[in-house]
Order: C-alpha cells, then sequence, then structure tokens
C-alpha cells in the first residue's frame, strides 16, 4: 500500500503534465471509439442480416430489373419457404440531400420475410387496403416528424412523375442492428402507375428476397435458382443476404481499410504521449530512484513503481475517454442522415478493445524507463544531476 | 534585447529523446491531415477533369446521378432543335446520346464492384478531345465492341484487350484501351450508344445527353431557350465541367468531414504532447532562465524563446509529415462513388494550398502548445528560479 501512495504523490508532484496526459490519452481513447464505431455502423447492413434469407438479383448488375415471373418459379424450389420482392424507388423527397431507402414491395408478403420489422396489425390491414399508402421506419418518423395520415410527396427519377403517399404505419425495429429508416409502399400501385402511362417497364421486379426453411442449405439453393434462370435474358445472382451486404462494404474497401489504419496511428499516439511522459518523469527521478536502491528497495519495488504509475495514469485517461465516448458518439450520431448509416452507436467489444489497448499502452509505455531505472548503477544514478 | 538563436538550437541537441518523439507525434498528425485533404481534392480533381467547359450535358431533374436519370427519345428531339449546338466538318451536330449502366465486374484485388457502361454516339472524340486511345483501336459502331478506360483494365479481371465481358445475353469484345487525362472517364467502359440500347431493350431512353456549344459565352442564351420551353420542364443542362464537379461534391464532403473531425481530435493529442514537452524544457531549464533573467533579458524574451522552440518542433514535424504525405501521390485507389453508385479510380493530389494549410495547421499546433509553458517561464521569479535545483 505504502507503493501505491508513493505512486499516486508522485503523479501529483507535477499536476500540470499528469493533467494533460490523461487528457491526452482520454482524447485518444474516444477518438479511437468514434472511428471503430464508424467502421461498425458501415458493416452494419452485414450483422443485420438473417442467415436464412437470400437475395437474387440480375446477374449484369443492381440496376437491371428481373421479370415478376420468376416469383413462382423461384418458390416452387424445395426449401423455400417464401418470397418477396421490392423495387429500388428512390426519387427526391424535399430534396436531394434526404437519402433513406425508398422501395416499392410486395405488401403481401415483405413482413413475412423481414419479422424484425415489427407493425401492428392495425396498422398493416390498413396500409394493405389502400393502394398509395406507405409505412414507414420509426427513425424516419421522427426525424421528419411524420404521423399517420401525413402525406408524402415524392418526385420520381428513376420512375418518373410526381408521386404522393399516405403514412399508414410506422414499423420498429425489433433488434439493435434492424434498419428502421425505410419507406415501404405498394409495388402493385408503381406498377398499375406504369400501365397507366404505357411505359414499357410493366411487371419489373428490382430484386427477390427469398426465404429459406434451412439456413445450411443455402448455399445450394442460391445455385439451383440461378441455374433455373440460366442463359436467359435476364440471368440471376443469388446470394446469402450476408454475402450480399459484404458486397457493399467490400465496394468501399479502400476507404475502410484508411479508417482502419488511421485507428491505429492513434494508439501510436497514445504510446507517444504517455511514453513521453513516462520517460521524463524517470529521467527526473534517476537519483531518487538510486536512493531507493541504497535504502534497500528491491528491483521488484522499482518495476512496481514506475509500471504503477503508468498505469494509474492510463487508466484514469481511459476511463476518462471511455466517459467522453458516449455523448461524442450520440452528438455525431444526430448529424449525420439518418438513411446513410442506419445503425450507429457504440458496441462493448469497441469499449473494451479501447480501455484495454490504453492499458497494454501503459505496461509498454514504461519498459524503457523501467530498463534504464534497473540499469543504471547506483553511483551513477546519485551523481546524476539531470 | 533578443536571446540569440544560437541558444535555441543549443538546446535541441541536450533532450534529443523526447524531442524527437514530440516532432514525430506531430509529424504523424500533419501526414494525417495532409493525406485527408490530398484525398479529398484528389476526388474533385478527376471528376472535376472530366468535363470539358464548352460541353453540356443535359440530364433529369429529380435525378441525383446519370444512373437515375431517363431522358426518353422525344425529349432529345426537342434538345436538338435549340440553338447554339456546334456542327462538325460535315454539318453534323456534336451530340452524345448516352444511356449509362452499370455492371458488375471481378476486382483483381477481391471482391466485386459496380463499372460504369457508357453508351456514346460516333461524334464523341471529337466531343471530348481530351480522350485518346492508348491501346488497341476504337470500337467499331453497330458491334458488340466496347473500349475501356486505363483506370478499369489495372483493376477488374477480364478487363483486358481480347477479353469478353458477358452482359445482357451476349458477349462484348474488348478492342482498345482509353485514357483520358486523369479523369473520371478513365473508370467507365464505352460502346456504341444504339448496340447498348437495343442489348438493354431500351427502345431510345437514354440516361443524358452531351452536346458541344458553338461558343462557350452562348451558354447562358442556351440554357435561357432550354428553360422558356416548357415540355423540357423535368430536365436541365449543366456545363459538363460543373455537372461532373457537382457529382465529386458528396464524396469530397464526406471524406473532408471525418478526415477533420479525425486531425481535429488528433490535433489536441499533438498539442498536449508538445505542451508536456515544453512544460518539461522550463521546469529543467530554471535555473538558466533565472540566470538569463538576472542578466536583463526581459520576460519577454523569455517567452519568446520558448515560442519559437515550440515552433521549431512543430514545423519540423510538420515539413516531416507533409513529407511523407506526398509519396502518396504514387498511389492510386478506387472506391464506390456513392452519387454515381460506381467505382472511381482517382489518386491522392497535393497542391500548393494543401501544403499551405498543412503547415499553417503544424505552427498553429506549436503556438497553442507552446502558449501555456512559454508564459510560465516568463514569470518566473528570478530568486526562486536560481535557488532551485
Amino acid at each position: 500500500m505504502r507503493i501505491l501512495k508513493l505512486i499516486i504523490k508522485n503523479s501529483l508532484r507535477h499536476k500540470t503534465r499528469t493533467i494533460l496526459t490523461i487528457l491526452g490519452i482520454s482524447i485518444a481513447v474516444f477518438a479511437f471509439g468514434l472511428l471503430r464505431t464508424v467502421v461498425t455502423a458501415w458493416n452494419a447492413g452485414v450483422e443485420a442480416s438473417a442467415a436464412n434469407r437470400l437475395i437474387t438479383r440480375q446477374a449484369v448488375s443492381f440496376i437491371f430489373p428481373l421479370p415478376l415471373a420468376y416469383r413462382d418459379q423461384i418458390l416452387n424450389i424445395p426449401g423455400v419457404e417464401d418470397v418477396t420482392y421490392a423495387n429500388w424507388f428512390q426519387g427526391v423527397y424535399i430534396d436531394k440531400t434526404q437519402f433513406f431507402a425508398r422501395l416499392a414491395v410486395d405488401a403481401e408478403t415483405i413482413f413475412e420475410v423481414y419479422p424484425e420489422f415489427l407493425i401492428s396489425n392495425e396498422e398493416y390491414q390498413t396500409f394493405l387496403k389502400e393502394r398509395n399508402s406507405c409505412i414507414i421506419g420509426e427513425e424516419i418518423a421522427k426525424q421528419y416528424n411524420l404521423k399517420i395520415g401525413d402525406l408524402m410527396t415524392i418526385e420520381g427519377d428513376i420512375y418518373p412523375g410526381d408521386w404522393q403517399f399516405v403514412v399508414r404505419g410506422i414499423y420498429k425495429p425489433r433488434d439493435k442492428t434492424t434498419d428502421a429508416t425505410q419507406m415501404l409502399f405498394h409495388w402493385d400501385y408503381l406498377n398499375e402507375r406504369m400501365k397507366e402511362i404505357g411505359s414499357g417497364r410493366i411487371n419489373e421486379v428490382g430484386w427477390y428476397v427469398v426465404k429459406i426453411s434451412d439456413p445450411d442449405k443455402s448455399a445450394s439453393i442460391s445455385e439451383q435458382i440461378d441455374a433455373l434462370f440460366q442463359n436467359s435474358r435476364a440471368e440471376t445472382k443469388t446470394e446469402s443476404e450476408r454475402a450480399f451486404q459484404q458486397g457493399f462494404v467490400a465496394a468501399s474497401s479502400a476507404i475502410l481499410t484508411s479508417i482502419n489504419v488511421i485507428s491505429f496511428v492513434i494508439i501510436g499516439i497514445i504510446m507517444l504521449v504517455l511514453g513521453n511522459t513516462m520517460i521524463m518523469s524517470a529521467r527526473e527521478r534517476t537519483r531518487e530512484y538510486a536512493v531507493f536502491k541504497t535504502i534497500g528497495f528491491s528491483a521488484k519495488h522499482m518495476v512496481g513503481l514506475i509500471l504503477g504509475e503508468s498505469l494509474f495514469i492510463s487508466a484514469i485517461g481511459a476511463g476518462l475517454g471511455l466517459f467522453l465516448s458516449f455523448p461524442i458518439v450520440e452528438g455525431v450520431s444526430q448529424a449525420i442522415p439518418k438513411g446513410m448509416f442506419p445503425v450507429f452507436e457504440l458496441e462493448p467489444i469497441t469499449l473494451i478493445f479501447a480501455v484495454s489497448s490504453a492499458i497494454l499502452i501503459g505496461v509498454a509505455a514504461s519498459v524503457f524507463p523501467i530498463m534504464k531505472a534497473l540499469r543504471t548503477s547506483i553511483v551513477d544514478g546519485l551523481r546524476f544531476i539531470g | 534585447m533578443k536571446i540569440p538563436l544560437k541558444y535555441t538550437i543549443k538546446n535541441f541537441t541536450s533532450r534529443k529523446l523526447t524531442t524527437f518523439i514530440t516532432i514525430f507525434g506531430v509529424a504523424l498528425v500533419v501526414f494525417v491531415f495532409t493525406a485527408v485533404l490530398m484525398m479529398a481534392y484528389g476526388i474533385q480533381k478527376t471528376l472535376k477533369a472530366t468535363g470539358q467547359p464548352d460541353n453540356v450535358i443535359v440530364t433529369r431533374k429529380a435525378a441525383n446521378g446519370e444512373i437515375s436519370s431517363l431522358v426518353d427519345g422525344e425529349t432529345q428531339d426537342i434538345i436538338r432543335t435549340l440553338p447554339h449546338i456546334a456542327v462538325d466538318n460535315n454539318g453534323k451536330q456534336i451530340i452524345s446520346k448516352e444511356p449509362v449502366v452499370i455492371i458488375n465486374l471481378e476486382k483483381l484485388s477481391s471482391g466485386v464492384s459496380n463499372v460504369t457502361v457508357r453508351g456514346v454516339s460516333d461524334v464523341v472524340l471529337e466531343l471530348r478531345p481530351q480522350v485518346k486511345i492508348i491501346e488497341g483501336q476504337m470500337f467499331n459502331f453497330g458491334l458488340r465492341e466496347l473500349i475501356v478506360g486505363s483506370g478499369v483494365t489495372g483493376r477488374f479481371k477480364g478487363a483486358a484487350i481480347g477479353d469478353e465481358v458477358k452482359f445482357a445475353g451476349d458477349s462484348w469484345k474488348i478492342v482498345g484501351i482509353f485514357d483520358s487525362d486523369g479523369s473520371g472517364f478513365d473508370s467507365e467502359m464505352w460502346g456504341d450508344s444504339q448496340a447498348l440500347l437495343n442489348a438493354f431493350n431500351r427502345g431510345s431512353t437514354i440516361s443524358s445527353m452531351t452536346l458541344k456549344l458553338d461558343d462557350v459565352a452562348n451558354f447562358g442564351d442556351f440554357k435561357k431557350q432550354f428553360e422558356f420551353d416548357r415540355r423540357l420542364q423535368q430536365f436541365e443542362p449543366k456545363i459538363e465541367q460543373q455537372y461532373f464537379e457537382e457529382q465529386s461534391e458528396f464524396m469530397a464532403a464526406f471524406i473532408r468531414i471525418i478526415g477533420l473531425v479525425i486531425t481535429v481530435i488528433f490535433s489536441v493529442g499533438a498539442m498536449i504532447g508538445a505542451a508536456i514537452t515544453m512544460y518539461a524544457a522550463v521546469a529543467n531549464r530554471t535555473v538558466e532562465i533565472g540566470t538569463l533573467r538576472a542578466l536583463g533579458f526581459t520576460g519577454w524574451s523569455v517567452r519568446f524563446v520558448f515560442l519559437i522552440e515550440s515552433l521549431v518542433i512543430a514545423i519540423s514535424g510538420g515539413l516531416i509529415g507533409i513529407f511523407l504525405a506526398s509519396f502518396l501521390q504514387f498511389f492510386n485507389i478506387s472506391t464506390l462513388n456513392f452519387q454515381s453508385f460506381s467505382e472511381l479510380a482517382f489518386s491522392f493530389s497535393l497542391s500548393p494550398w494543401i501544403i499551405f494549410l498543412s503547415l499553417a495547421f503544424a505552427i498553429g499546433m506549436g503556438i497553442i502548445g507552446g502558449y501555456a509553458p512559454a508564459r510560465r517561464a516568463a514569470k518566473l521569479n528570478i530568486v526562486d528560479a536560481l535557488r532551485s535545483v
């Protein structure tokens, strides 16, 4: 216990320096937390994937449509429980910067295949009956202050024209990873409008979502689906929802890699700041350590002293950094548009990683001063002026 | 009276390790700061170079990018009757009708990404003089042939001359590689507009229409005539250069914001590091400072000395950081451009303005980090200072 007292007193000797070091470490800890949260948020779609869902899209690329007729053929494959479909509608809502998913979906089956979108039966029934109604996610309702009965006006781009939808339901996310920022309306409504204006783009589906009964069969069922439509005008590519989402993440891999690299640079900076302090404080106390050794403190005690001080500072810094992480992540999440990163929050694993790094560095930063203190002979130490 | 510079320089050699660590910390922060600015600038430069100042591109107003823009045959015919469209030697209007789609190709590194395929009309090389065929030959109009940009050929599988790309139920042969002087077109594949429209069953509906103005000065009038026609209400004309610059805005802003948040946070860390080092310097030289003051040097001179030392650390770190960042220019990276939803190849670009900003940033860190310690040094009581051990 005497050592602990010594440690605390030593740290308080240069209050300014200790406080600055603690601040430096805390900043690095919450910066690390923020960056990793960005990376995690990017991967959120992957995490939200269900093992029993497959995505079937046009083989050439996502932007080409598939015929509606494919649905029944897919449904006939053994192991397939249900099939729903969606078209990417997007359009402009309010202005071009309001980004969130706006999709035309098969009203009958969408909530069967996506059970994590929780909707009350009452709202769902109203939605079913009204052709131009829509259901929006909780986060969108919050951000744009929309209630049941409100009108959403969208100017179409891919599907040109002025479109109006009535909000008839607000879905809640079942899990923490569920995307609560989508706007869903009737695919039938879209199709009818296309027929009315005499467009050639009728009975077209953007992609199919296939619910299977056994996740282990996902690879074989994917192959079976693609085999059905091989050599046709619209060949398909079917993959698990997880692989599909990962494809999107991989496309931005350059940016993500940079962010990851920077996260580790931050750890390096913590090491520098703390190491710097420890080296300076150890140098100042060369004579003291020599005195300790003369009195009879063993190497064990020296190590404990220096290591203890380093850990003490890094632990407080880490704690402070942790404390600051929460409001900062919350602040950033408010600042970015909801549709970009539907799930943006601190994961426990990030916190654990940040704190353990800080503590590991506390140990690493003290290695050099400890070695110096142990190696310096008592006589040289007593002679040291600085 | 000013304390001579020699004093400052000598001090650096006395505490080498801690000084070096601090300089390195500053260098790291400046490196990240510069790299982020270089990345954002690289994207902007690439996309800005994509457009010519005397070309006009017409797209649908509501569309965020060419991918979601639809221009039907009727509208195209109306636009062709507008004034100020340049003609070539044969009297033909220089207009390119372009359907733009995205296909998936496998990356050489790993994974799959989106590549833009653009259908172009036969006057395209006159429309875009910056585009040169560097290998192979131009594709034959009417056939299923493609030329690929230099940014695609090095990055994706099956994108070399002689390879065949399968889409729309047919195989398209790559017959040439083109280079567009570091612009966004380097990340695209081009083919005959009509052949692509047929293959994708799009009738005559294209994504965008690009035309050359007979004179840049006539754009104002062109735009007025355009907006005057009620049938063209849902579309808008933009100078090509401006259009593509706007396409880069989102990405550039995104990178800059993340980058600046990171660097501001880092810089606080670096300033703290600098402050710690300077405080230690002051603490160690208390006797010296007392002596200097006793000799008659004013508090301001002392403060000045420590600020200079702090600045030298900061500037050294800054220069090292910028120097290291400049090597990034040798790297080409590509990423998904959210706005166009396809892969964009670009490189880190350094500009004098970026160098200036980074240096200013480093100097700012030096001044802020060194201010408080310098002040403490200046305010030391002379007698106590002389007495301290």
